[in-house]
């Protein structure tokens, strides 16, 4: 008899903030430039230095907070991380540690249609690490380089309880936490670049136990896709350790996205041991709650609640909400149609059909879309008018996507001004019944629907530039 | 009591090479001065609160605004080895 | 009488009158660094051509009649673990024997913005970790009193420098008593003010909550004009206080009637020496004539203080020193096998035996399983010495007691003890625990070595010291007592 298993997740989430500069220090957070150049004597850890905390830091840690449901700590403090590697010139990592400037928040997310809500345990701040070049990899290189531009960026960790079951949850969970980050402002979220970062905990249990097996963290996760794939793995590892009698070890893997495999990170070092302390250079956080609410007053409005608004307000079905509102990116972008173009239902069927289409096909996110809202609106318009058809809507669509161009410029460049003029037409619909006695002789003959055979021949003769419901008319017409 | 594994633990958590001797040293020593510690287990601190900062400071900011930058070849200027802006070391692992 | 026996405010007296230069001034006082340097060794570097381009242009602006600090000219010595820009700064440390800061201390820049003529950096205890000078990674430096014993440390050269003519006035650091003992054993006044009071950016940490950089001068009125300069609100040390100090020459007052002075009787225990123990009651016998109440109190958890500095200065060591590791700066060795080697030979090889010490006891301290009885203990017994002061603070202005147990020992004397060492520091300790501001001033001698007497206030209180100390000093020879080095 098989047992049957179940997953256990838990993620944590890293989130580089937005900030102008470091969290203790007057450096940049500029993305890129050349190594070491965005660094001063505090980032680089220089002896006798001293951190004093960015403001804004505390500020969109906040934001984050009170947008994931979190209680904000009245007080919290900075503590040491004890641990040694070249990529951290102190070698300890300013964090918090028991005192978080948040806690006890929650997400819901949603799979298959139900609505599943995951706990947030804290939420910290802390400083990023530098940059480790290798030749090759951190194996094979002879030696390695060490770049401290990113060091002391500032960083907000999120930590979830180990509430999913699923590699869909842990993507969804994630998926969410973006959207709700990205609506609040404070992180770009951009996984490619690391400016969000996770790393996922996972293990399984013979379904029925209560104890949690033992887990194993898996990082170098890039993308959804990959998160889901390394979990749905790791998953698919343990059950097998555990089937076969074995045991799973406790340990750090990486994900090989290249084969396709969750990879045991070797570390010559046993157990860590932080020896974490506060931190004596700096000093507590008091927050008093109206500074906290007048933060929460300030926040943006976040996914839900956006959500919401589009069934309610738009009318928009609730599928069509979720989608749209699922990054920050898409939300914004349909926001900006409807500011031109008022039906938000027309708004919502072009961006999840011919444009979601196109994006897929192109592996690229809206943020990459060369069409732009005020183009779509005109696009919509210049359907209602009766300038085009709907069906050369979706030739102009590709077009615009494809170059970028107005679309009144593509429909005169390329000829598609609809046909409305009863004249012109009525010679192609002449022409059709001639060549056509059969379906003329049924639809005299009681099958009405054989006209829309006729409709097509003219519109093919037209190169769909007829006007559909003209063309239906002069038909009925001319076929009495 | 500590050990000389307990020394020799430590020593690995605090990145020191230790020879045998002064691991005998520093187990002999570390036991002294860790005895006089344990007079702090006479002392009843229930119900006090610990203090890491003795000023009553709290709320200490910066405002978020780009200052100047070292000059890269002044936070390379020290380096024990460099190459180009980077600084260099040893294989990790 | 020698232009080196002088005070600081007596020769801003002279340049500002143009009596001498500060171009004269340097000359002298390195002439006197020629004399008496391969005795004493006081310096780890010696900064002349700095220091003469300084005095030059101070002369400049004299000539000119532009304002001048209140430092303008004065030769000034500065321990080796305040930063200072293009010049080498080394803790006494072999793993920082080539580091040379990219920037400079604040407390330094502040004495440079008051005119200073900086001569050179002062030999201390590797890291600060020390009463003796004698943990130096480099070389010793002697008591100008007496070369064969100690001056004191940890900032011993910075003392040493002071009392044999080599600069006028010096900066230390203190996180246990390390300006105060070597003040008290070289016959100088050192002060350590409230924690808060200098900005610690630029000094290199031992122990952070604990650390604060003071002076060391021949008299209280440097004192004053010393504390004038250096104390202040630095936004870049998120622990400096956000006050406003007061001119603490309007603190140099002959007049202590009424004070409030305790004796903590736990200072003048069976530990202190007994001819010490008399200098102290002679100085107290003459406050009270100067019409100063004093007696007897109590600190009671006095004897508590040096475990519980041990854990938590070693704690906050182990972490602040983990940085020196061979890849951004100091010595790194050869031919590592991979990081991890590199990190643990250089350190093995940098570190000398006490600092090793210290940073195993506070990695130990800090390890899992051991936090709460030792480093967590260490930080409530902490608050409760903290209390002590503060119920003491109630009833009395100032608290009297011995600087240190002994007057200066022998080279060797206490090398191989560390624990006998540690105990340099009783009477110094509870004051960095608490954050309060103490000083050192000279009380007499016993057999030809000065013995220090230790004022203990409120915190930001450093007027009520100098007060106190000022109207002793007026009325008594003590900070007059100049050593001959090298014997009559």
């Amino acid at each position: 008899m098989t047992q049957s298993y179940e997953a256990v997740i838990g993620i944590e989430v890293h989130v580089e903030l937005k900030t102008n500069t470091k969290i203790f220090c007057n450096s940049t957070t500029e993305f890129g430039g050349d190594p070491n150049h965005h660094t001063c004597p505090v980032c680089l850890g220089l002896p006798g230095t001293l951190p004093v905390l960015n403001k804004k830091v505390v500020e969109y840690a906040v934001r984050a907070g009170l947008a994931l449901n979190c209680k904000i700590a009245n007080f919290s403090k900075f503590d040491r991380k004890n641990y040694y590697y070249p990529d951290l010139p102190k070698n300890y990592q300013i964090s918090q540690y028991d005192l978080p400037i948040a806690e006890h928040g929650y997400l819901d997310i949603e799979v298959d249609g139900q609505t599943k809500r995951i706990g947030i345990t804290r939420l910290h701040m802390e400083e990023d690490a530098g940059k480790l070049v290798h030749q090759g990899n951190i194996v094979t290189t002879p030696y390695s380089l060490v770049d401290y531009n990113r060091t002391g960026v500032p960083l907000i960790e999120i930590v979830s309880e180990p509430d999913m079951r699923s590699p869909e949850e842990a993507r969804a969970y994630v998926e969410k936490l973006k959207a709700v980050i990205q609506y609040t402002g404070v992180s770009d979220c951009r996984m490619e670049e690391g400016s969000l970062r996770c790393d996922v905990n996972v293990s399984v249990r013979p379904v029925g136990q209560r104890e949690f097996g033992t887990k194993t963290e898996i990082k170098n996760l890039n993308s959804f896709r990959a998160l889901q794939r390394a979990v749905a793995f790791e998953i698919e590892r343990q059950i097998g350790v555990l089937e076969s009698g074995g045991k799973v070890i406790q340990e750090t893997r990486t994900w090989d996205e290249a084969r396709g495999i969750t990879v045991s990170m070797r570390s010559k070092e046993q157990a860590h041991d932080y020896r974490y302390f506060p931190d004596p250079d700096l000093v507590p956080l008091v927050l008093d709650n109206q500074w906290i609410e007048f933060i929460r007053e300030s926040l943006p409005e976040l996914p839900d609640q956006r959500r919401a608004r589009y069934i309610r307000e738009y009318g928009l079905p609730e599928y069509d909400a979720s989608i749209l509102t699922l990054t920050k990116e898409m939300s914004d972008y349909f926001e900006e149609v409807i500011q031109h173009y008022h039906t938000p239902k027309a708004v919502s069927n072009w961006m999840m059909g011919e444009m979601a289409r196109l994006l897929n096909a192109g592996g690229m996110d809206i943020t990459r879309c060369k069409i732009k809202p005020t183009q779509l609106a005109e696009l919509l318009k210049l359907i209602d008018k009766g300038t085009i058809s709907g069906k050369i809507a979706k030739t102009v669509f590709e077009e615009m996507f494809a170059s970028g161009k107005d679309p009144e410029a593509i429909v005169k460049e390329k000829g598609l001004v609809q046909i409305s003029d009863e004249g012109a037409l009525a010679a192609v619909v002449d022409e059709v019944i001639a060549a056509n006695p059969k379906s003329v002789q049924d639809y005299r003959g009681g099958k009405t629907q054989a006209i829309g055979f006729l409709v097509g021949q003219v519109m093919k003769a037209t190169r769909g530039k007829a006007n559909p419901d003209l063309v239906n008319k002069l038909l009925k017409e001319k076929l009495q | 009591m500590i050990s000389k594994q307990d020394v020799e633990h430590v020593a690995l958590l605090a990145r020191l090479e230790l020879n045998e001797e002064e691991k005998e040293l520093y187990t002999r020593q570390l036991n002294k001065i860790l005895d006089a510690a344990r007079a702090l287990q006479e002392l009843n601190t229930d119900g006090v609160p610990p203090t890491a900062h003795v000023l009553p400071i709290q709320n200490v900011f910066r405002e978020d605004r780009v200052g100047e930058h070292i000059d890269p070849e002044k936070a390379l200027a020290n380096a024990p080895d460099r190459e180009e802006n980077f600084f260099k070391v040893p294989k990790i692992v | 009488m020698d232009l080196l026996q002088r005070t600081a405010h007596q020769l801003h007296e002279m340049l500002v009158k143009k009596e001498i230069s500060a171009s004269e001034i340097t000359a002298a006082v390195y002439r006197r660094i020629e004399e008496v340097e391969d005795k004493v060794k006081s310096f780890l570097t010696i900064t002349r051509e700095h220091a003469e381009a300084r005095a030059r242009q101070v002369d400049k602006k004299i000539a000119a009649g532009e304002p001048v600090g209140p430092l303008a000219g004065i030769p000034v010595a500065v321990k080796d673990n305040m930063c200072t820009e293009g010049i080498r700064t080394t803790c006494a440390s072999k793993i920082l024997y080539n580091f040379v800061p990219p920037y400079t201390a604040t407390a330094v820049a502040r004495m440079n913005a008051a005119d200073m003529v900086m001569v050179g950096k002062t030999n201390m205890d590797e890291f600060a970790m020390g009463s003796s000078t004698e943990n130096s990674g480099f070389h010793l430096t002697h008591n100008p009193w007496d070369l064969e014993r100690v001056p004191g440390g940890s900032s011993g050269g910075s003392a040493a420098a002071v009392a044999a003519g080599e600069a006028v006035v010096s900066l230390g650091s203190d996180t246990g008593g390390s300006i105060r003992q070597p003040a008290s054993f070289c016959g100088v006044v050192g002060m350590k003010p409230t924690y808060g009071g200098v900005s610690r950016y630029g000094l290199v940490a031992y122990a952070s909550s604990l650390d604060q950089i003071g002076p060391f001068t021949k008299d209280v009125t440097d004192m004053a004009h010393m504390l004038n300069v250096i104390c202040g609100h630095d936004p870049m040390d998120s622990t400096s206080a956000n006050v406003q100090h007061p001119d603490f020459t309007k603190f140099l007052i002959n007049d202590i009637k009424g004070i409030k002075i305790g004796v903590p009787r736990e200072y003048m225990a069976d530990g202190i020496d007994p001819l010490v123990k008399e200098r102290i009651k002679e100085a107290i016998k003459k406050l009270t004539e100067l019409g100063a109440y004093v007696e007897e109190t109590s600190l009671p958890h006095t004897d508590y203080a040096m475990p519980a500095y041990y854990l938590i200065a070693t704690a906050e060591a182990s972490s602040n020193l983990a940085r020196y590791d061979g890849v951004r700066y100091g010595l790194r060795v050869e031919d590592a096998r991979d990081v991890v080697d590199m990190f643990m030979r250089s350190r093995s090889q940098g570190f000398g035996e006490e600092v090793k010490r210290r940073i195993m006891l506070g990695t130990y301290s800090l390890s899992a399983g051991y936090y709460d009885a030792y480093y967590l203990k260490a930080l409530k017994v902490r608050t409760l010495i903290k209390q002590d002061f503060d119920k003491a603070f109630e009833k009395y202005d100032v608290l009297l007691s011995p600087t240190s147990p002994s007057t200066a020992f022998k080279i060797g004397e206490m090398v191989h003890d560390p624990m006998q060492m540690y105990l340099q520091d009783v009477c110094t300790i509870p004051v960095n625990l608490a954050g309060i501001p103490a000083l050192s001033i000279p009380c007499g001698l016993v057999n030809h070595l000065p013995v220090g007497l230790q004022l203990m206030g409120k915190a930001f209180a450093e007027g009520t010291l100098l007060r106190v100390a000022y109207t002793l000093e007026q009325n008594t020879e003590f900070t007059r007592l100049q050593p001959v080095i090298g014997g009559a």
